[in-house]
């Protein structure tokens, strides 16, 4: 392939990725941020793979067989531990506005300015080799395809170097937009997370053409590889210490995914909700699982196809295709090579430079006092000039690691020597956010001890290797001290040299950070810190108490702030921070000690907490505080959180005490309104009665010469009257007795036709005045029920004088009893006028009158339907009326018939 | 009184009717009676009462709506509407006038009081 469509190829991509950031931005201005997502937070992860293992991991297993696999199972293992691990730290980076894993440490221990720069040099010892590997993947990759073996010549013709710069532009471009470095860096997420998924496809894409284009499926490939001798090792573990390089191994990557600088850069300081977590527990690791499965295919595929070839086995994924003629195919597997490599150099770079401007620069600067006093509105500038110098020179160096010491090293160990580096920070991190005992000189111990046994146990022995010192050290150890030879530190032997500095450098390390932590004293700084990291959750609310002591004036803090962040941001953050907390600014006066907290905290985001601390602490005038202070703050601070936690329980209590008064007051109500409409309906049918008796009687009383014949007309109307009233307010005391429950049954068995004929006997008569027809069907039987023979009997008269009324003239009434399975059916039949169909159920509401005032109903009482009810009710039966108007109306009730013979089996049963 | 006034009285109890009906002749009304809303109206049609004393619920069509007619009738333009009614709501009675009626009388009533009113509403 012409290297200048391979040139022209990777530029496309560059300005796609350039194209993916740039629209992930624009994205984000409009208000819709793409990195806000759990399936991209996901796939930022997923740096985790790179150049190293998208062409290595072929390489390894061609050598070591599945051993490979450790690097991932170590992550997947990890995942599982995100919620206790990687959330808590999620935590406390957001709430103390961290920026990078050396900020991470810094602030845990006091917000030490040399554990920060310790951490951020032993970052950049560790992970540079690391960004060189990647430029040289890609350099060796982009030989292969163009067929180019010769050694590379010189600058102008070098390729590397120009993506190098491509790369630190992209990254100057979308990694320095804001000097506050815990914005999120939207472009570069989002790029990175389309990477994954290019290097995902790229790998499979690959992986099945070896799987099913050259051979035919994972059968035929392992059926073809077990017949070769020399396979056979590789299907299981060898060694007498492979199981101790397998524990190493997941070990290792267990902590590089959690501590790499990209891999917290993208895992904590890029992460937007902590509820990511949850898809990311299974989606990293789902992704890790398919970016491996074609690795051993691809191994043995092309041990298979290049035996006895010189072909590096680091090679095959690319050399498959290429041997094979697959232009398209092997053009598409250097863009993904190159992706995973791109993808990690930005996020490594970007944690890096980070680390640099904010650890090892700004604090050296803010140190000096001419440069302290000039701070201006230039401040800016210069931090965001410092960040993209860090980019440069770390891009830089990887490429002059690359070109100049690279050649001396085995490829593969680089990665794992940078992952065996940042495993130093492990005890210090996970110490730190679980034992509230460990102390500054504890870490700084730790890591420094650490980093000192990993140096000389694996970067001696490499440049022993390489010839750049004298090998004899490896030989025969220094100054021929056998017991300190590098390879075999106090003579332990027989493991492989990653395991054994594991081994070493963690032991020295936990030692030194146990015994340092317990025997040296935390200043008071440390203890608050401490506090807080270890139970980030109890202190996690913005209420938490400040330990800031001191005096600050107001003008100050605001200079100090508008350097930094530009007279509008910063007089924003601060008034909303005064609103949100209910403090008032006295732009003239003293600080309130929280104000000068939250201008640390802030500031923290820019320039890293220790250096923050010593610009903060240049406008105040501080008073050291004693530990039992510190304590008291932490304790206040705590008995706040609580009692705020305890007030906003109340007030959630509150509310719903309040929402269910508000209900009941409601049905109150509503019951009031229905009492006062029934007594409103009672005292309106009383009110008839009562004129007719009281203007009669007046006028009796008024006019004593009155016709006897007239007097004789009133009086009878009166009497006539006064009986209807007091009839009425029985019925109303009656359906208070049936409703309140007052009135207890007086249960008899009965027949009910014996009954029922002898209102039929008396009504005959009215009926007959009436000239209507009253008839009245029976079955032949007795029909015993048992029931308030008096009330059965108010409910038969009731239906039978209302049906009196509204039949005609000629009408027809009919009483059917029938006898069912379980019931009894009395039924009350007319061809009067009808009811019509609304108010079939409405009738038998008492307050029926009350609703439809206007026009009157004839029945008189309007309740005597409702007392007929609540009888029926209390007998466990139904009543109901089918009427159609101007046809007739059909009321019928039911009643359970007594069945003795049921007790009598029931009563011989019992008693068998 | 030179010339009787026409009094139509409306109720559909029948002995609130005999009570009103006497009350008003005795106080030298010429006194018409209607049982119900229909009644009513046709004796409207037919005679043009200087006073409707009515009542408002009855079986078939309401006082209310029957003041509407003779509040909107020309013919019955100089006639008075007494509501007398047990509808005691203060709704009620305000809907009463709202329509036009001259009075509303709540039952139960007492007569010296209702000729009174009657009497200084004519005058």
């Amino acid at each position: 392939m012409s290297n200048a469509l391979i040139i022209i190829c990777s530029l496309l991509y560059l300005l796609l990725l350039f194209g993916v950031a740039y629209f992930a931005e624009n994205r984000l201005k409009k208000g819709k941020s793409i990195i806000n997502n759990a399936y991209v937070y996901a796939l930022s992860m997923c740096v985790y793979c790179t150049a190293w293992t998208y062409y290595g991991s072929v390489g390894r297993a061609t050598t070591n067989g599945i051993s490979f696999l450790t690097i991932y199972i170590g992550p997947t293992i990890m995942a599982a531990l995100f919620f206790p691990v990687l959330r808590k730290i999620i935590r406390i980076t957001k709430a103390q506005r961290i920026n990078s894993i050396a900020d991470f440490v810094s602030t845990r221990y006091g917000k030490n300015a040399s554990l920060a720069a310790v951490v951020s040099i032993f970052c950049i010892i560790g992970v540079l080799p690391y960004i060189a590997l990647q430029l040289k993947a890609i350099a060796i990759s982009f030989d292969i395809l163009t067929n180019n073996t010769a050694a590379r010549h010189n600058f102008i013709s070098d390729n590397t170097l120009y993506f190098s710069v491509f790369l630190a532009i992209f990254i100057i471009i979308f990694g320095t937009r804001s000097v506050d470095a815990t914005e999120k860096h939207e472009g570069l997420v989002a790029a990175v997370a389309f990477e994954s998924v290019i290097k995902l496809v790229a790998f499979l894409v690959a992986g099945i053409f070896v799987t099913y284009g050259i051979f035919d499926g994972f059968d035929d490939i392992f059926y073809k590889a077990s017949q070769v001798e020399e396979f056979k090792k590789l299907f299981t573990l060898e060694g007498e210490n492979a199981h101790a390089g397998w524990f190493s191994g997941i070990l290792l990557s267990m902590m590089a995914v959690l501590f790499l600088p990209r891999q917290f850069q993208v895992g904590v300081i890029e992460n937007v909700s902590e509820e990511h977590l949850k898809k990311a527990v299974w989606l990293f690791p789902l992704y890790l699982f398919v970016i491996n499965i074609f690795v051993i295919p691809i191994a043995f595929g092309g041990k298979l196809i290049f035996y006895n070839m010189s072909v590096d086995a680091d090679t095959y994924v690319l050399a498959l295709p290429l041997h094979f003629n697959k232009p398209i195919l092997s053009m598409l597997v250097f863009i993904g090579g190159f992706s995973a490599a791109a993808s990690m150099i930005i996020v490594e770079t970007i944690a890096l430079s980070t680390m640099v401007s904010n650890n090892l620069v700004m604090p050296v600067l803010f140190r000096q006092d001419n440069f302290k006093n000039s701070i201006d509105k230039s401040i800016r500038k210069t931090i965001l000039t410092v960040r993209r110098l860090s980019i440069i020179l770390i891009l830089l160096f990887a490429y002059l690691y690359d070109q100049y010491v690279a050649q001396y090293f085995s490829l593969v160990s680089i990665g794992l020597i940078s992952f065996a580096g940042v495993a130093q920070f492990a005890p210090a991190i996970i110490g730190g956010i679980y034992w509230k005992t460990a102390s500054k000189n504890g870490a700084l111990a730790s890591i420094i001890i650490g980093f000192i046994i990993w140096f000389y146990t694996l970067i001696i022995p490499s440049i022993a290797h390489a010839h750049i010192i004298n090998d004899s050290i490896i030989q025969n150890g220094p100054f021929n001290i056998a017991w300190l030879k590098p390879n075999a530190l106090f003579g332990l032997e027989g493991f492989d040299s990653i395991t054994h500095a594991l081994f070493w450098s963690m032991f020295f390390n936990c030692c030194a950070y146990f015994v340092f932590s317990v025997y040296s004293k935390q200043s008071p700084q440390e203890v608050y810190q401490a506090e807080i990291f270890v139970d980030i959750d109890r202190y996690n609310t913005p209420e938490s108490n400040s330990i800031w002591r001191g005096t600050a004036y107001m003008p100050d803090l605001y200079s100090l702030l508008e350097n930094f962040l530009g007279k509008e941001r910063a007089t924003n953050l601060i008034q909303n921070y005064a609103h949100r907390h209910k403090i008032s600014i006295d732009h003239n006066a003293k600080a309130d000690p929280r104000i000068v907290s939250f201008s640390e905290k802030i500031l923290a985001g820019v320039i890293g907490s220790a250096s923050a601390r010593i610009m903060v602490s240049s406008v105040t005038k501080e008073e050291e505080l004693s530990l039992n202070e510190v304590f008291k703050i932490l304790h206040e601070s705590q008995q706040m959180i609580e009692l705020n936690k305890e007030l906003r329980k109340k007030s959630i209590e509150l509310t719903k005490a309040t929402e269910q008064l508000k209900e009941a007051n409601l049905q109150l109500k509503t019951m009031d309104e229905l009492k006062d409409e029934f007594l409103y309906t009672v005292t309106h049918e009383l009110r008839t009665p009562l004129t007719s008796i009281r203007s009669l009687t007046e006028i009796v009383h008024d006019n004593p010469d009155l016709e006897t014949e007239e007097r004789e007309k009133f009086l009878a109307a009166v009497v006539k009257e006064a009986e209807r009233l007091s009839h009425l307010i029985t019925k109303v005391l009656n359906l208070e007795k049936y409703e309140s429950g007052k009135q207890k049954l007086n249960l008899t068995s009965f027949d009910i036709i014996t009954l029922v004929k002898e209102l039929y006997t008396s009504y005959s008569l009215v009926a007959n005045d009436k000239k209507i027809e009253l008839s009245f069907q029976k079955p032949n039987s007795m029909l015993l029920v048992h029931a308030d023979k008096d009330l059965i009997q108010q409910v038969v008269v009731n239906l039978l004088s209302n049906a009196l009324k509204f039949t005609p003239e000629n009408g027809q009434i009919q009483i059917i009893i029938t006898e069912l399975q379980n019931d009894v059916q009395i039924c009350i039949m007319d061809n009067g006028k009808g009811i019509a169909a609304e108010l079939h159920e409405l009738i038998f509401d008492k307050f029926f009158q009350a609703r439809n005032q206007t026009i009157k109903k004839p029945e008189g009482t309007g309740l005597g339907l409702a007392i007929c009810k609540r009888i029926i009710e209390m007998h466990n039966g139904k009543i109901w009326v089918e009427s159609e108007i101007e046809k007739g109306s059909r009321f019928t009730f039911t009643i359970p018939n007594f069945e003795p013979s049921k007790n009598l089996i029931a009563h011989n049963e019992s008693s068998l | 009184m030179n010339q009787a006034y026409k009094i139509l009285v409306v109720d559909d109890d029948p002995y609130i009717l005999m009570s009103l009906e006497f009350l008003m002749r005795k106080n030298g009304f010429d006194v018409m009676i209607a049982r119900n809303g229909t009644e009513t109206l046709e004796l409207l049609d037919q005679n043009v009462p200087d006073v409707v004393l009515l009542d408002i619920m009855m079986p078939d069509v309401d006082g209310y709506a029957i003041c509407k007619h003779i509040k909107s009738s020309e013919k019955h333009r100089l006639c008075k509407v007494v509501f007398i009614s047990a509808k005691s709501k203060e709704a009620d009675i305000q809907k009463g006038y709202d329509l036009g009626a001259e009075l509303y009388i709540t039952k139960p009533f007492s007569n010296k009081d209702i000729v009174n009113k009657i009497s200084a509403l004519l005058d």
